[in-house]
């Protein structure tokens, strides 16, 4: 259970004020401050906490940020910023004395500059708006985080989001150049543009994942990369997830860097094939979807060279794509292995551990005894080129006690990872879901590092409140409320 | 001079220590920067690889590490370090073994930043001891995390000056089974900015692009030979290359790419800037600035100018976007230069506070990146 922060008394009996405050800010803000509006900003995608927050402003220029910011660092008044609201871990959730900035209205592409092959754009435009901005001339923005028609730049740079080709393309941190960024002060710095690398300290770096903690991101530059001329996709079967492990290894060993390499576990093959009927082999006990891109010349021989590998690890089953139609296909399952995981369930919880690929086996094994101590049941996808685990935990709130048997299943599985070489979270974010297990991968000393570096932009810890770092203050009564089956936030949306 | 055996050793060393100190891995880049008033703080003994599996895609090794022991270790697996850290011996005059610490110290990376990220774009997690002499970790040893800040974004170019790395954690890559290089002539640094351009925005994959004047426009294929030989008829092609063009390969092209991302060509000269623009921005810049000479690297991004005398305010003033930093000099211009970039107000107060937060005693490398 995860707790909030004791709100301010004496800031939420200045709510009128502030509010009266906000409206006469120069220039002009739009602000919500009633409570039927101010509902619609209560969750991000971690439903099962909510918190109304103070006011909303919903700026629409930097000079109206800068302002907001600049009011909100006089009055001591905390922010929460928030992009399209799609964190998975609580990165967007407001706090009760917080004033939410959302960056909806910065939705304008500002440049498509081709000879320096990069797209300077608002904050707020969604992640997929950049390719499609480029495609036409045969770019793509290379990021593709599973909620990418909705996420924004600006919540991708909060919190370097990846996606199933950042395996061999990068996370939003290696294809990121410039940012415009307003200080918790109201200070309007510029960091990078559209040159490579930093002259100085390499705060873009440092900014690129702080999950909304150091300031309130405006416009991003972001590098466009070309289209590549052919893609084409295994789908192969295993009858263990020891052998379909070693064959990834085996892949990696040979020097190929695939697009993607998804596995799935049979309980995920078999909700992903009762929902999409991709044409999974409902007998194996490990899925791989291996997908290739580049010359066709490199492709074709390159998808030889994964069937023969597939072959000599014992792969129960071996397709290669031989259209388009047929590699959307392969695909189609593991983009909704989680709303077809959510159909055997009421809920469900999604992890996302990083380990070293070698430890799956063993993690997997571990998780399937996790899954019977706690009586809930559990189905695994996994980017298996990084190692970036999903394990969905099923459960149904309205169970008592079942979301605390969910939660407990959950921090046992990010210890095991944590355990095991690896890390808390590979591209969901700390946020609130995962603050307090920090302590549990990091040192007071590490941890204390890290506070002083948000020190260096926020003294006064009032950005994003409660989120990444440990709570050291009193915490409030629970937040949570439940959430059922069909109320979840973006459910048309494919997760993975 | 305090000669650490380890990382307790060096806390203590740090910890005690009564006035500045300059750590130094190699010493190779000690050359660049402004000149520091600190005692030498001899790291050479925190060197030895910690753990290397070739299949995990990690190494981790202690930070004075000798960069030639990783590129060799990797090299008998048939991996490497993507980013391409360059010898600058050449250019500088040193001849110290730069190590792995103090290549990501520095985020120093070659000619394949433009395709395959910079130095900094590889670290993945570190152990260090901070100005306040306080042992810490950053990072994992997996490609894929976002538990916590990145600080190994903040260390890599910090040149030593938040916090002395005691061991690193990088991400390698396959080394690809074949390279060649096409060779295009061109007249000026616009023509040779714009062939890179379109060779660029072809699907050729050309992991770097550069130009040196005396022998033109350098473009690199690497990957499995199918793939290579294709692409590299696409790319004829694409350009229209009726023109006279060769191609080096394999370890010709390789010696090639370590000349230019040494930029050995402008060894000779006294001044040496490198600057990193908007890759449109090159052939602009070079024209105005009019050096004696100059080479231009990651597709038009990446200028490096020598000359006998080239003023930091000239170099700067025409900089309409991008940063300037004078790699070499002698001492006493060092001296009175800002060696890297000068910044706005706004930023330059973040700058001090996280100085301040690492290192409030100011005890490593103190003004050196001014």
């Amino acid at each position: 259970m995860i707790c909030f922060a004791e709100p301010d008394p004496a800031v939420l009996a200045r709510k009128r004020e502030i509010v009266r405050a906000l409206h006469a800010l120069a220039p002009r803000v739009e602000i919500i401050a009633d409570d039927v509006r101010l509902a619609a900003y209560e969750t991000d995608a971690l439903t099962a906490y909510r918190r109304r927050p103070l006011a909303v402003a919903l700026p629409e220029s930097t000079a109206q940020v800068a302002a907001l910011l600049a009011f909100a660092h006089r009055e001591g008044i905390k922010v929460v910023p928030r992009g399209a609201g799609t964190s998975l871990s609580g990165g967007a959730i407001p706090a009760a004395d917080a004033i939410v900035v959302g960056l909806g209205k910065f939705n304008r592409i500002l440049e498509v500059d081709l000879a320096n092959r990069c797209v300077v754009a608002q904050s707020g435009v969604p992640n997929l708006a950049l390719t499609h901005a480029v495609a036409d001339r045969g770019f793509y923005y290379a990021p593709d985080p599973s909620s990418q028609i909705a996420c924004t730049i600006g919540g991708n740079v909060a919190e370097n989001s990846g996606g199933v080709h950042c395996l061999k393309y990068g996370l939003t941190t290696h294809n990121v150049l410039g940012a415009e960024l307003v200080l918790p002060d109201g200070t309007l710095v510029r960091l990078g543009g559209k040159h490579l690398d930093s002259g100085h300290y390499d705060l873009l770096g440092l900014l690129t994942g702080s999950e909304g903690l150091l300031g309130i991101l405006t416009e991003v530059t972001v590098r466009i990369l070309r289209r590549p001329p052919s893609a084409r996709a295994l789908l192969i079967g295993f009858r263990s997830t020891e052998s379909a492990g070693a064959c990834v290894a085996a892949i990696i060993a040979c020097g190929i860097v695939p697009a993607g390499m998804e596995m799935m576990d049979r309980p995920a093959i078999h909700a992903a094939e009762a929902f999409v009927h991709a044409g999974y082999p409902l007998e194996a006990q490990a899925l791989l979807i291996v997908e290739l891109d580049g010359p066709s010349a490199e492709v074709d021989a390159l998808i030889e060279r994964v069937h023969e590998l597939a072959r000599a690890h014992d792969a129960s089953s071996c397709q290669a794509s031989t259209s388009e139609a047929e590699r959307l296909r392969f695909w189609a399952g593991r983009k909704a292995a989680f709303p077809a995981v959510g159909r055997l369930s009421p809920d469900y919880y999604c992890m996302d551990g990083t380990i070293p690929r070698r430890e799956l086996p063993r993690v997997l094994g571990a998780i399937e005894a996790l899954s019977e101590r706690f009586g809930l049941k559990v189905a695994n996808v996994f980017h298996a080129g990084d190692g970036n685990l999903h394990p969905l935990i099923l459960y149904d709130a309205n169970r008592p006690g079942e979301l605390e048997r969910a939660e407990a299943f959950g921090a046992e599985i990010l210890k095991l990872c944590v355990d095991a070489g690896g890390v808390l979270t590979g591209e969901h974010g700390v946020g609130l879901e995962k603050r307090d297990l920090m302590s549990y991968q990091f040192s007071a000393t590490d941890l204390e590092v890290q506070r002083r570096i948000k020190h260096a932009f926020d003294p006064g810890e009032r950005f994003n409140p409660g989120k990444v770092f440990p709570l050291l203050h009193r915490c409030a009564e629970e937040g949570r409320v439940h959430v059922h089956s069909g109320a979840e936030r973006f459910a048309d949306l494919p997760r993975f | 001079m305090p000669q650490p055996r380890d990382e307790a050793d060096l806390a203590e060393a740090i910890a005690s220590a009564r006035g500045a100190l300059e750590p130094i891995g190699g010493g190779s880049k000690r050359g660049i920067g402004r000149p520091v008033r600190a005692e030498p703080l001899d790291l050479s003994a925190l060197a030895g690889i910690v753990a290397y599996e070739p299949e995990e895609l990690v190494l981790t090794a202690r930070a004075a590490t000798p960069l030639a022991e990783v590129a060799q270790l990797l090299g008998d697996h048939s991996q490497r370090l993507v980013f391409e850290p360059p010898d600058l011996g050449p250019l500088l005059g040193a001849s110290a073994a730069p190590t792995l610490g103090g290549v990501l110290a520095a985020n120093s990376s070659g000619s394949r930043r433009l395709s395959g990220g910079a130095a900094r774009d590889h670290f993945l997690g570190f152990r260090a001891v901070s100005g306040r002499g306080e042992r810490f970790q950053a990072g994992g040893r997996v490609v894929k995390n976002v538990t916590g800040y990145d600080l190994p974004k903040l260390l890599a170019g910090s040149w030593g000056t938040l916090a002395v790395l005691t061991e690193v954690t990088v991400r390698v890559h396959p080394a690809p089974e074949h390279e060649r290089t096409l060779l295009v002539p061109a007249e000026t640094a616009a023509a040779a900015v714009s062939l890179m351009s379109a060779a660029l925005a072809c699907a050729c994959e050309v992991s770097c692009a550069a130009f040196v004047p005396a022998s033109g426009v350098a473009l690199r294929l690497e990957g499995f030979e199918v793939s290579v030989a294709a692409r590299a008829r696409a790319l004829v092609e694409a350009l229209g290359c009726a023109r006279e063009h060769r191609w080096l390969l394999d370890a010709d092209s390789r010696e090639m790419w370590a000349v230019i991302g040494g930029a050995k060509a402008l060894a000779r000269h006294r001044i040496v800037w490198r600057v990193s623009v908007p890759p449109s921005a090159a052939p602009a810049l070079i024209e105005r600035l009019a050096p004696q000479d100059y080479l231009i690297d990651w597709g038009g991004g990446l200028v490096w100018l020598g000359a006998s005398v080239l003023d930091a305010a000239v170099v700067r003033g025409a900089l309409a976007s991008g940063h300037a930093t004078l790699v070499k000099a002698p001492e006493p211009v060092r001296a009175s230069t800002a060696v890297f970039p000068p910044l706005p107000a706004g930023l330059a107060a973040v700058t001090a506070r996280l100085k301040e937060a690492f290192d409030p005693r100011e005890r490593l490398n103190p003004g050196r990146m001014s």
